[in-house]
Protein backbone atom coordinates (compact mmCIF):
# COMPACT_ATOMS: atom_id res chain seq x y z
CA UNK A 1 0.00 0.00 0.00
CA UNK A 2 2.78 2.38 0.98
CA UNK A 3 4.43 1.80 -2.43
CA UNK A 4 1.36 2.94 -4.30
CA UNK A 5 0.86 5.93 -2.06
CA UNK A 6 4.50 6.89 -2.68
CA UNK A 7 4.01 6.59 -6.45
CA UNK A 8 0.84 8.66 -6.28
CA UNK A 9 2.40 11.42 -4.24
CA UNK A 10 5.61 11.54 -6.31
CA UNK A 11 3.65 11.82 -9.53
CA UNK A 12 1.41 14.44 -7.93
CA UNK A 13 4.41 16.56 -7.00
CA UNK A 14 5.94 16.32 -10.45
CA UNK A 15 2.65 17.32 -12.08
CA UNK A 16 2.41 20.40 -9.87
CA UNK A 17 5.40 21.76 -11.81
CA UNK A 18 3.26 22.48 -14.85
CA UNK A 19 2.10 25.91 -13.77
CA UNK A 20 1.82 27.62 -17.13
CA UNK A 21 -0.36 24.79 -18.46
CA UNK A 22 -2.58 25.29 -15.43
CA UNK A 23 -2.80 29.03 -16.03
CA UNK A 24 -3.67 28.55 -19.71
CA UNK A 25 -6.26 25.94 -18.78
CA UNK A 26 -7.72 28.23 -16.15
CA UNK A 27 -8.21 31.08 -18.60
CA UNK A 28 -9.76 28.79 -21.22
CA UNK A 29 -12.12 27.31 -18.68
CA UNK A 30 -13.23 30.74 -17.42
CA UNK A 31 -13.98 31.88 -20.98
CA UNK A 32 -15.84 28.68 -21.83
CA UNK A 33 -17.76 28.97 -18.56
CA UNK A 34 -18.88 32.49 -19.45
CA UNK A 35 -19.98 31.38 -22.93
CA UNK A 36 -21.92 28.40 -21.58
CA UNK A 37 -23.60 30.51 -18.91
CA UNK A 38 -24.70 33.05 -21.54
CA UNK A 39 -26.09 30.31 -23.80
CA UNK A 40 -28.17 28.87 -20.97
CA UNK A 41 -29.33 32.34 -19.86
CA UNK A 42 -30.56 33.00 -23.41
CA UNK A 43 -32.28 29.63 -23.42
CA UNK A 44 -34.00 30.21 -20.06
CA UNK A 45 -35.16 33.72 -21.12
CA UNK A 46 -36.69 32.40 -24.32
CA UNK A 47 -39.10 30.05 -22.55
CA UNK A 48 -41.72 30.31 -19.84
CA UNK A 49 -42.21 26.58 -19.55
CA UNK A 50 -41.33 24.88 -16.27
CA UNK A 51 -37.77 23.41 -16.55
CA UNK A 52 -36.47 20.43 -14.56
CA UNK A 53 -33.69 22.64 -13.15
CA UNK A 54 -33.73 26.34 -12.21
CA UNK A 55 -31.57 28.84 -14.12
CA UNK A 56 -29.34 29.62 -11.14
CA UNK A 57 -28.85 25.88 -10.45
CA UNK A 58 -27.74 25.41 -14.03
CA UNK A 59 -25.20 28.23 -13.66
CA UNK A 60 -23.72 26.71 -10.50
CA UNK A 61 -23.68 23.32 -12.26
CA UNK A 62 -21.73 24.88 -15.14
CA UNK A 63 -19.16 26.55 -12.89
CA UNK A 64 -18.60 23.30 -11.00
CA UNK A 65 -18.09 21.60 -14.35
CA UNK A 66 -15.55 24.21 -15.45
CA UNK A 67 -13.71 23.95 -12.14
CA UNK A 68 -13.41 20.15 -12.20
CA UNK A 69 -13.04 19.73 -15.99
CA UNK A 70 -9.49 18.38 -15.76
CA UNK A 71 -10.71 15.52 -13.57
CA UNK A 72 -12.59 14.00 -16.51
CA UNK A 73 -11.04 11.04 -18.37
CA UNK A 74 -10.19 13.14 -21.42
CA UNK A 75 -6.63 12.13 -22.24
CA UNK A 76 -4.09 9.37 -21.77
CA UNK A 77 -0.88 9.43 -19.82
CA UNK A 78 1.71 10.77 -22.27
CA UNK A 79 4.63 9.30 -20.31
CA UNK A 80 3.12 5.83 -20.54
CA UNK A 81 2.50 6.33 -24.24
CA UNK A 82 6.17 7.17 -24.74
CA UNK A 83 7.16 4.02 -22.84
CA UNK A 84 4.88 1.86 -24.94
CA UNK A 85 5.98 3.36 -28.24
CA UNK A 86 9.65 2.90 -27.42
CA UNK A 87 9.13 -0.65 -26.18
CA UNK A 88 10.56 0.23 -22.78
CA UNK A 89 7.30 -0.75 -21.17
CA UNK A 90 8.68 -4.23 -20.45
CA UNK A 91 11.17 -2.74 -18.08
CA UNK A 92 8.37 -1.36 -15.92
CA UNK A 93 8.04 -4.97 -14.83
CA UNK A 94 11.38 -4.96 -13.03
CA UNK A 95 9.79 -3.18 -10.08
CA UNK A 96 8.27 -5.31 -7.34
CA UNK A 97 4.84 -3.73 -7.69
CA UNK A 98 1.59 -4.78 -9.30
CA UNK A 99 1.52 -2.95 -12.59
CA UNK A 100 -2.24 -2.27 -12.50
CA UNK A 101 -2.21 -0.59 -9.10
CA UNK A 102 0.92 1.25 -10.13
CA UNK A 103 -0.85 2.65 -13.21
CA UNK A 104 -4.01 3.43 -11.27
CA UNK A 105 -1.94 5.37 -8.71
CA UNK A 106 -0.39 7.33 -11.56
CA UNK A 107 -3.84 7.98 -13.03
CA UNK A 108 -5.17 9.24 -9.70
CA UNK A 109 -2.48 11.90 -9.52
CA UNK A 110 -2.81 12.60 -13.26
CA UNK A 111 -6.51 13.36 -12.67
CA UNK A 112 -6.17 15.33 -9.41
CA UNK A 113 -3.03 17.48 -9.61
CA UNK A 114 -3.93 19.47 -12.77
CA UNK A 115 -7.56 19.65 -11.66
CA UNK A 116 -6.71 21.11 -8.23
CA UNK A 117 -4.47 23.76 -9.74
CA UNK A 118 -7.36 24.98 -11.89
CA UNK A 119 -10.30 24.34 -9.55
CA UNK A 120 -9.26 26.49 -6.61
CA UNK A 121 -8.82 29.81 -8.45
CA UNK A 122 -11.78 29.09 -10.72
CA UNK A 123 -14.13 28.45 -7.80
CA UNK A 124 -12.96 31.65 -6.11
CA UNK A 125 -13.67 33.52 -9.33
CA UNK A 126 -17.12 31.95 -9.71
CA UNK A 127 -18.13 32.61 -6.09
CA UNK A 128 -16.88 36.18 -5.94
CA UNK A 129 -17.76 37.48 -9.38
CA UNK A 130 -20.37 35.17 -10.87
CA UNK A 131 -22.65 34.68 -7.91
CA UNK A 132 -22.19 30.91 -7.77
CA UNK A 133 -24.13 29.50 -4.84
CA UNK A 134 -22.64 27.37 -2.01
CA UNK A 135 -23.90 23.81 -1.32
CA UNK A 136 -27.55 23.84 -0.35
CA UNK A 137 -26.79 22.41 3.11
CA UNK A 138 -23.87 21.09 5.14
CA UNK A 139 -25.11 17.56 4.45
CA UNK A 140 -25.25 18.28 0.72
CA UNK A 141 -21.73 19.67 0.87
CA UNK A 142 -20.41 16.53 2.55
CA UNK A 143 -22.30 14.25 0.15
CA UNK A 144 -20.83 16.27 -2.73
CA UNK A 145 -17.30 15.88 -1.32
CA UNK A 146 -17.64 12.09 -1.00
CA UNK A 147 -19.24 11.74 -4.40
CA UNK A 148 -16.63 13.98 -6.02
CA UNK A 149 -13.87 11.71 -4.65
CA UNK A 150 -15.70 8.72 -6.11
CA UNK A 151 -15.95 10.63 -9.41
CA UNK A 152 -12.18 11.11 -9.47
CA UNK A 153 -11.54 7.44 -8.72
CA UNK A 154 -14.03 6.49 -11.46
CA UNK A 155 -12.30 8.84 -13.88
CA UNK A 156 -8.92 7.35 -12.96
CA UNK A 157 -10.20 3.81 -13.47
CA UNK A 158 -11.50 4.80 -16.92
CA UNK A 159 -8.19 6.54 -17.70
CA UNK A 160 -6.25 3.45 -16.65
CA UNK A 161 -8.48 1.34 -18.86
CA UNK A 162 -7.67 3.67 -21.78
CA UNK A 163 -3.97 3.45 -20.91
CA UNK A 164 -4.17 -0.33 -20.96
CA UNK A 165 -5.75 -0.32 -24.44
CA UNK A 166 -2.59 1.41 -25.66
CA UNK A 167 -0.80 -1.89 -25.13
CA UNK A 168 -2.70 -3.01 -28.23
CA UNK A 169 -3.20 0.16 -30.23
CA UNK A 170 0.12 1.86 -29.39
CA UNK A 171 -1.26 5.39 -29.75
CA UNK A 172 -4.59 5.22 -27.94
CA UNK A 173 -5.86 8.36 -29.68
CA UNK A 174 -8.91 6.81 -31.34
CA UNK A 175 -10.39 5.17 -28.30
CA UNK A 176 -9.64 8.20 -26.14
CA UNK A 177 -11.48 10.59 -28.44
CA UNK A 178 -14.40 8.21 -28.70
CA UNK A 179 -14.58 7.85 -24.94
CA UNK A 180 -14.32 11.56 -24.39
CA UNK A 181 -17.20 12.13 -26.80
CA UNK A 182 -19.36 9.81 -24.73
CA UNK A 183 -18.16 11.44 -21.53
CA UNK A 184 -19.03 14.96 -22.73
CA UNK A 185 -22.53 14.01 -23.77
CA UNK A 186 -23.55 11.56 -21.07
CA UNK A 187 -21.82 12.95 -17.99
CA UNK A 188 -23.66 16.27 -17.97
CA UNK A 189 -20.61 18.24 -19.02
CA UNK A 190 -22.25 19.53 -22.22
CA UNK A 191 -25.83 19.90 -21.02
CA UNK A 192 -26.93 19.13 -17.43
CA UNK A 193 -28.48 15.66 -17.53
CA UNK A 194 -31.92 16.63 -16.10
CA UNK A 195 -32.46 18.74 -19.25
CA UNK A 196 -32.34 15.68 -21.52
CA UNK A 197 -35.71 14.19 -22.61
CA UNK A 198 -37.54 12.01 -20.12
CA UNK A 199 -37.36 8.87 -22.28
CA UNK A 200 -33.56 9.05 -22.30
CA UNK A 201 -33.18 9.33 -18.52
CA UNK A 202 -33.16 5.57 -17.71
CA UNK A 203 -30.48 4.93 -20.34
CA UNK A 204 -28.33 7.83 -19.16
CA UNK A 205 -28.77 6.79 -15.55
CA UNK A 206 -27.54 3.27 -16.26
CA UNK A 207 -24.37 4.48 -17.98
CA UNK A 208 -21.22 5.11 -15.94
CA UNK A 209 -20.63 8.68 -17.07
CA UNK A 210 -23.12 10.54 -14.88
CA UNK A 211 -20.98 9.44 -11.92
CA UNK A 212 -18.23 11.76 -13.20
CA UNK A 213 -20.21 15.02 -13.22
CA UNK A 214 -23.94 14.92 -12.73
CA UNK A 215 -24.07 12.88 -9.51
CA UNK A 216 -21.76 15.03 -7.36
CA UNK A 217 -23.03 18.36 -8.76
CA UNK A 218 -26.69 17.57 -8.20
CA UNK A 219 -25.91 16.43 -4.66
CA UNK A 220 -24.29 19.85 -4.17
CA UNK A 221 -27.39 21.60 -5.48
CA UNK A 222 -29.74 19.42 -3.46
CA UNK A 223 -31.27 18.40 -6.77
CA UNK A 224 -30.59 14.83 -5.70
CA UNK A 225 -31.95 14.66 -2.13
CA UNK A 226 -29.73 13.20 0.60
CA UNK A 227 -32.14 10.28 0.89
CA UNK A 228 -30.91 9.09 -2.53
CA UNK A 229 -27.22 9.59 -1.68
CA UNK A 230 -26.52 5.92 -0.88
CA UNK A 231 -28.08 4.83 -4.18
CA UNK A 232 -26.14 7.21 -6.42
CA UNK A 233 -22.90 6.51 -4.57
CA UNK A 234 -23.48 2.78 -5.06
CA UNK A 235 -23.91 3.46 -8.79
CA UNK A 236 -20.52 5.15 -8.86
CA UNK A 237 -18.86 2.38 -6.84
CA UNK A 238 -20.26 -0.39 -9.04
CA UNK A 239 -18.86 1.32 -12.12
CA UNK A 240 -15.49 1.90 -10.44
CA UNK A 241 -15.35 -1.81 -9.66
CA UNK A 242 -16.36 -2.68 -13.23
CA UNK A 243 -13.60 -0.57 -14.78
CA UNK A 244 -10.99 -1.84 -12.32
CA UNK A 245 -11.86 -5.48 -13.03
CA UNK A 246 -12.02 -4.89 -16.79
CA UNK A 247 -8.71 -2.99 -16.68
CA UNK A 248 -6.99 -5.75 -14.71
CA UNK A 249 -8.23 -8.44 -17.08
CA UNK A 250 -7.23 -6.44 -20.15
CA UNK A 251 -3.82 -5.73 -18.67
CA UNK A 252 -3.20 -9.36 -17.74
CA UNK A 253 -4.02 -10.38 -21.31
CA UNK A 254 -1.89 -7.64 -22.84
CA UNK A 255 1.05 -8.47 -20.59
CA UNK A 256 0.86 -12.13 -21.45
CA UNK A 257 1.25 -11.05 -25.05
CA UNK A 258 4.07 -8.62 -24.28
CA UNK A 259 5.81 -11.23 -22.18
CA UNK A 260 5.47 -13.88 -24.85
CA UNK A 261 6.17 -11.71 -27.85
CA UNK A 262 8.89 -9.50 -26.45
CA UNK A 263 9.18 -5.80 -25.80
CA UNK B 1 25.45 -24.09 -5.42
CA UNK B 2 25.06 -21.86 -8.46
CA UNK B 3 22.94 -18.76 -8.03
CA UNK B 4 21.81 -18.68 -11.64
CA UNK B 5 21.09 -21.78 -13.66
CA UNK B 6 20.10 -21.44 -17.29
CA UNK B 7 19.57 -24.59 -19.29
CA UNK B 8 18.79 -24.95 -22.93
CA UNK B 9 16.77 -21.72 -23.22
CA UNK B 10 14.95 -21.28 -26.49
CA UNK B 11 13.05 -18.16 -27.50
CA UNK B 12 11.57 -17.44 -30.89
CA UNK B 13 9.84 -14.26 -32.02
CA UNK B 14 7.36 -13.94 -34.79
CA UNK B 15 7.78 -10.69 -36.65
CA UNK B 16 5.42 -9.55 -39.36
CA UNK B 17 6.90 -8.43 -42.64
CA UNK B 18 5.51 -6.44 -45.48
CA UNK B 19 6.59 -5.87 -49.03
CA UNK B 20 7.77 -2.36 -49.78
CA UNK B 21 5.57 0.20 -51.52
CA UNK B 22 1.87 0.88 -51.78
CA UNK B 23 0.96 -2.52 -53.15
CA UNK B 24 2.85 -4.20 -50.34
CA UNK B 25 1.00 -2.11 -47.78
CA UNK B 26 -2.39 -3.00 -49.24
CA UNK B 27 -1.54 -6.67 -49.47
CA UNK B 28 -0.33 -6.55 -45.86
CA UNK B 29 -3.87 -5.58 -44.81
CA UNK B 30 -5.27 -8.79 -46.22
CA UNK B 31 -2.61 -11.33 -45.60
CA UNK B 32 0.19 -10.96 -43.12
CA UNK B 33 3.39 -12.83 -43.62
CA UNK B 34 5.37 -13.73 -40.58
CA UNK B 35 8.96 -14.61 -40.16
CA UNK B 36 10.26 -16.53 -37.19
CA UNK B 37 13.44 -15.28 -35.62
CA UNK B 38 15.24 -17.49 -33.16
CA UNK B 39 16.65 -15.16 -30.54
CA UNK B 40 17.88 -17.87 -28.17
CA UNK B 41 18.82 -21.25 -29.55
CA UNK B 42 19.65 -23.49 -26.61
CA UNK B 43 21.51 -21.17 -24.24
CA UNK B 44 22.97 -22.78 -21.11
CA UNK B 45 25.23 -21.47 -18.37
CA UNK B 46 25.45 -21.26 -14.62
CA UNK B 47 26.77 -18.49 -12.45
CA UNK B 48 28.03 -18.72 -8.88
CA UNK B 49 27.30 -16.06 -6.25
CA UNK B 50 29.69 -13.13 -6.43
CA UNK B 51 30.87 -13.68 -9.99
CA UNK B 52 31.50 -10.75 -12.33
CA UNK B 53 30.42 -11.96 -15.74
CA UNK B 54 30.70 -10.10 -19.02
CA UNK B 55 28.10 -11.03 -21.59
CA UNK B 56 29.04 -9.92 -25.07
CA UNK B 57 27.89 -10.49 -28.61
CA UNK B 58 27.10 -8.60 -31.78
CA UNK B 59 23.86 -6.62 -32.08
CA UNK B 60 20.87 -8.93 -32.30
CA UNK B 61 22.77 -11.89 -30.87
CA UNK B 62 20.35 -12.53 -28.02
CA UNK B 63 22.01 -10.65 -25.16
CA UNK B 64 19.01 -8.52 -24.25
CA UNK B 65 16.64 -11.45 -24.68
CA UNK B 66 18.67 -13.45 -22.17
CA UNK B 67 18.70 -10.54 -19.74
CA UNK B 68 14.94 -10.08 -20.17
CA UNK B 69 14.31 -13.76 -19.44
CA UNK B 70 16.50 -13.56 -16.36
CA UNK B 71 14.64 -10.40 -15.26
CA UNK B 72 11.28 -12.14 -15.47
CA UNK B 73 10.07 -9.85 -18.25
CA UNK B 74 10.07 -12.48 -20.96
CA UNK B 75 8.90 -16.08 -20.91
CA UNK B 76 11.08 -18.47 -22.95
CA UNK B 77 9.52 -21.04 -25.31
CA UNK B 78 11.41 -23.84 -23.63
CA UNK B 79 14.29 -24.46 -21.30
CA UNK B 80 14.93 -23.84 -17.64
CA UNK B 81 15.94 -20.71 -15.78
CA UNK B 82 16.28 -20.62 -12.03
CA UNK B 83 17.67 -17.70 -10.09
CA UNK B 84 18.06 -17.98 -6.33
CA UNK B 85 15.82 -21.03 -6.58
CA UNK B 86 13.01 -19.09 -8.28
CA UNK B 87 11.68 -19.11 -11.79
CA UNK B 88 11.80 -15.38 -12.66
CA UNK B 89 8.57 -15.06 -14.65
CA UNK B 90 6.52 -17.22 -12.25
CA UNK B 91 7.35 -15.33 -9.08
CA UNK B 92 8.10 -11.99 -10.65
CA UNK B 93 7.48 -9.76 -7.65
CA UNK B 94 9.69 -11.75 -5.25
CA UNK B 95 12.31 -12.18 -7.95
CA UNK B 96 12.66 -8.54 -8.97
CA UNK B 97 12.99 -7.54 -5.33
CA UNK B 98 16.41 -9.29 -5.37
CA UNK B 99 17.41 -7.63 -8.60
CA UNK B 100 19.10 -4.34 -9.43
CA UNK B 101 19.13 -3.23 -13.06
CA UNK B 102 20.84 -0.39 -14.88
CA UNK B 103 20.14 0.30 -18.53
CA UNK B 104 22.55 2.68 -20.20
CA UNK B 105 19.93 3.71 -22.74
CA UNK B 106 17.28 4.70 -20.30
CA UNK B 107 17.04 6.09 -16.81
CA UNK B 108 15.07 4.33 -14.13
CA UNK B 109 14.71 7.52 -12.18
CA UNK B 110 11.65 9.73 -12.34
CA UNK B 111 12.32 12.33 -14.97
CA UNK B 112 10.61 15.31 -13.33
CA UNK B 113 11.60 14.64 -9.75
CA UNK B 114 14.76 15.66 -7.90
CA UNK B 115 17.12 12.68 -7.52
CA UNK B 116 16.60 12.39 -3.78
CA UNK B 117 12.84 12.04 -4.24
CA UNK B 118 13.39 9.18 -6.67
CA UNK B 119 15.52 7.51 -4.01
CA UNK B 120 12.80 7.98 -1.40
CA UNK B 121 10.25 6.60 -3.82
CA UNK B 122 12.39 3.50 -4.39
CA UNK B 123 12.65 3.05 -0.63
CA UNK B 124 8.88 2.80 -0.49
CA UNK B 125 8.55 0.64 -3.61
CA UNK B 126 11.13 -1.90 -2.42
CA UNK B 127 10.06 -1.50 1.23
CA UNK B 128 13.69 -1.02 2.27
CA UNK B 129 14.11 -0.94 6.07
CA UNK B 130 14.91 2.57 7.26
CA UNK B 131 18.38 1.86 8.67
CA UNK B 132 19.51 -0.05 5.61
CA UNK B 133 18.17 2.65 3.31
CA UNK B 134 19.97 5.47 5.07
CA UNK B 135 23.24 3.51 5.30
CA UNK B 136 23.19 2.55 1.60
CA UNK B 137 22.06 5.97 0.43
CA UNK B 138 24.73 7.84 2.35
CA UNK B 139 27.44 5.41 1.29
CA UNK B 140 26.57 5.66 -2.41
CA UNK B 141 26.20 9.43 -2.24
CA UNK B 142 29.74 9.74 -0.95
CA UNK B 143 31.40 7.07 -3.15
CA UNK B 144 29.66 8.16 -6.33
CA UNK B 145 30.05 11.82 -5.42
CA UNK B 146 26.45 12.74 -6.13
CA UNK B 147 25.81 14.85 -3.03
CA UNK B 148 25.55 18.00 -5.12
CA UNK B 149 23.02 16.49 -7.54
CA UNK B 150 20.37 15.33 -5.11
CA UNK B 151 18.07 18.32 -5.47
CA UNK B 152 18.35 18.52 -9.26
CA UNK B 153 15.52 17.11 -11.39
CA UNK B 154 16.79 14.10 -13.33
CA UNK B 155 16.05 15.70 -16.71
CA UNK B 156 18.68 18.38 -16.00
CA UNK B 157 21.53 15.95 -15.28
CA UNK B 158 24.32 15.20 -17.75
CA UNK B 159 24.64 11.60 -18.92
CA UNK B 160 27.56 10.82 -16.64
CA UNK B 161 25.81 12.37 -13.63
CA UNK B 162 22.60 10.55 -14.44
CA UNK B 163 24.32 7.19 -14.72
CA UNK B 164 25.94 7.61 -11.32
CA UNK B 165 22.53 8.39 -9.83
CA UNK B 166 20.99 5.46 -11.70
CA UNK B 167 23.61 3.13 -10.33
CA UNK B 168 22.97 4.27 -6.77
CA UNK B 169 19.23 3.87 -7.34
CA UNK B 170 19.64 0.31 -8.59
CA UNK B 171 21.55 -0.72 -5.47
CA UNK B 172 19.60 0.99 -2.68
CA UNK B 173 17.74 -2.20 -1.83
CA UNK B 174 20.96 -4.27 -1.59
CA UNK B 175 20.11 -6.64 -4.44
CA UNK B 176 21.79 -10.04 -4.63
CA UNK B 177 22.12 -9.63 -8.39
CA UNK B 178 22.98 -6.67 -10.55
CA UNK B 179 22.30 -6.57 -14.29
CA UNK B 180 24.10 -3.84 -16.21
CA UNK B 181 22.93 -3.42 -19.79
CA UNK B 182 25.40 -1.30 -21.78
CA UNK B 183 25.94 0.96 -18.78
CA UNK B 184 28.90 2.95 -20.10
CA UNK B 185 27.38 3.83 -23.46
CA UNK B 186 28.08 7.50 -24.21
CA UNK B 187 30.13 8.10 -21.06
CA UNK B 188 33.31 10.13 -21.02
CA UNK B 189 36.61 8.53 -19.99
CA UNK B 190 36.60 9.80 -16.41
CA UNK B 191 33.03 8.66 -15.78
CA UNK B 192 33.79 5.24 -17.26
CA UNK B 193 36.78 4.72 -15.02
CA UNK B 194 34.85 5.81 -11.94
CA UNK B 195 31.97 3.55 -12.92
CA UNK B 196 34.20 0.47 -13.33
CA UNK B 197 35.97 1.23 -10.09
CA UNK B 198 32.66 1.38 -8.25
CA UNK B 199 31.34 -1.87 -9.73
CA UNK B 200 34.49 -3.78 -8.81
CA UNK B 201 34.52 -2.39 -5.33
CA UNK B 202 30.85 -3.05 -4.75
CA UNK B 203 31.24 -6.62 -5.96
CA UNK B 204 34.20 -7.23 -3.64
CA UNK B 205 32.60 -5.67 -0.59
CA UNK B 206 29.10 -7.02 -0.90
CA UNK B 207 29.57 -10.16 -2.95
CA UNK B 208 26.86 -9.07 -5.37
CA UNK B 209 26.77 -11.07 -8.59
CA UNK B 210 27.16 -8.80 -11.59
CA UNK B 211 26.20 -9.52 -15.18
CA UNK B 212 27.39 -6.91 -17.62
CA UNK B 213 26.41 -6.65 -21.27
CA UNK B 214 28.44 -4.19 -23.27
CA UNK B 215 30.13 -3.49 -26.58
CA UNK B 216 33.00 -1.78 -24.80
CA UNK B 217 35.68 -4.41 -24.38
CA UNK B 218 37.61 -2.17 -22.02
CA UNK B 219 34.68 -2.54 -19.61
CA UNK B 220 35.07 -6.29 -19.81
CA UNK B 221 38.83 -6.21 -19.45
CA UNK B 222 38.63 -3.87 -16.47
CA UNK B 223 35.83 -5.59 -14.56
CA UNK B 224 35.07 -9.14 -15.55
CA UNK B 225 36.63 -12.40 -14.41
CA UNK B 226 34.62 -14.33 -16.92
CA UNK B 227 33.26 -13.64 -20.38
CA UNK B 228 30.43 -15.34 -22.18
CA UNK B 229 30.08 -14.72 -25.88
CA UNK B 230 26.77 -15.19 -27.61
CA UNK B 231 26.09 -15.02 -31.32
CA UNK B 232 22.96 -15.98 -33.25
CA UNK B 233 21.37 -17.23 -30.05
CA UNK B 234 24.15 -19.65 -29.14
CA UNK B 235 26.89 -19.39 -26.55
CA UNK B 236 30.15 -19.53 -28.49
CA UNK B 237 32.56 -19.31 -25.66
CA UNK B 238 32.54 -19.13 -21.89
CA UNK B 239 35.67 -18.64 -19.81
CA UNK B 240 38.31 -16.20 -18.60
CA UNK B 241 39.78 -13.58 -20.88
CA UNK B 242 43.01 -15.59 -21.12
CA UNK B 243 41.08 -18.69 -22.15
CA UNK B 244 39.45 -16.62 -24.84
CA UNK B 245 42.73 -15.35 -26.18
CA UNK B 246 44.16 -18.84 -26.26
CA UNK B 247 41.09 -20.07 -28.08
CA UNK B 248 41.65 -17.59 -30.88
CA UNK B 249 45.39 -17.36 -31.24
CA UNK B 250 48.56 -17.71 -29.29
CA UNK B 251 50.13 -14.95 -31.28
CA UNK B 252 51.63 -11.97 -29.50
CA UNK B 253 53.13 -8.75 -30.71
CA UNK B 254 56.44 -7.12 -30.14
CA UNK B 255 56.61 -3.42 -30.88
CA UNK B 256 60.09 -2.04 -31.49
CA UNK B 257 61.16 1.59 -31.94
CA UNK B 258 64.40 1.64 -33.89
CA UNK B 259 67.09 4.25 -33.60
CA UNK B 260 67.79 4.48 -37.33
CA UNK B 261 66.34 3.90 -40.75
CA UNK B 262 68.11 0.65 -41.63
CA UNK B 263 66.10 -2.50 -42.25
CA UNK B 264 65.54 -4.44 -39.00
CA UNK B 265 67.10 -7.85 -38.48
CA UNK B 266 64.43 -10.20 -37.12
CA UNK B 267 64.53 -13.68 -35.60
CA UNK B 268 63.70 -16.42 -38.15
CA UNK B 269 60.64 -17.57 -36.13
CA UNK B 270 59.08 -14.08 -36.06
CA UNK B 271 57.46 -11.98 -38.78
CA UNK B 272 57.44 -8.24 -39.37
CA UNK B 273 53.76 -7.45 -39.80
CA UNK B 274 54.05 -3.74 -40.43
CA UNK B 275 56.47 -0.86 -40.30
CA UNK B 276 55.62 2.75 -39.67
CA UNK B 277 58.64 5.08 -39.66
CA UNK B 278 60.91 3.96 -36.83
CA UNK B 279 58.24 1.71 -35.34
CA UNK B 280 58.22 -1.96 -36.32
CA UNK B 281 55.46 -4.42 -35.36
CA UNK B 282 56.63 -8.01 -35.05
CA UNK B 283 54.33 -11.01 -34.65
CA UNK B 284 55.50 -14.15 -32.91
CA UNK B 285 54.23 -17.37 -31.43
CA UNK B 286 55.49 -17.72 -27.84
CA UNK B 287 55.53 -21.52 -28.17
CA UNK B 288 58.09 -21.36 -30.96
CA UNK B 289 60.21 -18.48 -29.70
CA UNK B 290 59.95 -17.06 -26.20
CA UNK B 291 59.54 -13.33 -25.68
CA UNK B 292 62.87 -13.06 -23.83
CA UNK B 293 64.75 -14.86 -26.59
CA UNK B 294 63.14 -12.70 -29.25
CA UNK B 295 63.86 -9.48 -27.36
CA UNK B 296 67.52 -10.31 -26.78
CA UNK B 297 67.82 -11.27 -30.46
CA UNK B 298 66.26 -8.01 -31.59
CA UNK B 299 68.28 -5.82 -29.22
CA UNK B 300 71.58 -7.50 -30.10
CA UNK B 301 71.05 -7.14 -33.88
CA UNK B 302 69.48 -3.67 -34.03
CA UNK B 303 69.89 -0.27 -32.43
CA UNK B 304 66.70 -0.12 -30.37
CA UNK B 305 65.25 2.93 -28.61
CA UNK B 306 62.17 1.31 -27.04
CA UNK B 307 60.56 -2.10 -27.00
CA UNK B 308 57.35 -3.65 -25.58
CA UNK B 309 55.24 -6.80 -25.85
CA UNK B 310 51.50 -6.63 -26.54
CA UNK B 311 48.65 -9.08 -26.29
CA UNK B 312 46.21 -9.18 -29.15
CA UNK B 313 43.62 -6.53 -28.18
CA UNK B 314 40.53 -8.18 -26.72
CA UNK B 315 38.44 -6.38 -29.32
CA UNK B 316 40.24 -8.28 -32.08
CA UNK B 317 39.97 -11.57 -30.21
CA UNK B 318 36.23 -11.22 -30.00
CA UNK B 319 35.85 -10.01 -33.56
CA UNK B 320 37.83 -13.08 -34.61
CA UNK B 321 35.46 -15.35 -32.67
CA UNK B 322 32.43 -13.73 -34.33
CA UNK B 323 34.07 -14.19 -37.74
CA UNK B 324 35.01 -17.84 -37.12
CA UNK B 325 31.44 -18.60 -36.23
CA UNK B 326 29.99 -16.86 -39.27
CA UNK B 327 32.57 -18.27 -41.66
Amino acid sequence: MISYWAILSARFRSLLQYRSAALAGLITQVVWGLIRVMIFQAFYRSTNAEQPMSGSDVETYIWLGQAFLAALPWNIDTDLRALIRSGWIGYELVRPVDLYWYWLSRALSWRTAPMLMRAVPLLVFAFVLMGMSPPVSVGAGLAFAVSMCAAIVLSSAITTFLNVTMLWTITGDGITQMTFGLVLIFSGMLVPLPLYPDWSQPIINAMPFRGLVDTPYRLYLGHIPLSEFAGVLAHQLVWILTFVVAGRIAMARALRRVVVQGG
Amino acid sequence: MPQIVVEDLVKRFRISERDAGMWGAVRGLVRRRYQTVTALDGVSFSIEPGELVGYVGPNGAGKSTTVKVMSGILVPDSGRCEILGRVPWRSRNEHVGELGVVFGQRTQLWWDLPVIESFDLLRDIYRIPRGEYIANRDEFISILDIGGLLDVPVRQLSLGQRMRCDLAAALLHSPALLFLDEPTIGMDAVSKLAFREFIKRFNEERGTTVILTTHDMDDIEAICDRVMIISDGKILSDGTLDDLRRQVTLERRLVVDLDGDELPVVHPEAVVSSRNGHRVNIRFDPERVSATELISHVTSHNRVRDIFVENLPIEEVIAQIYRDQRG
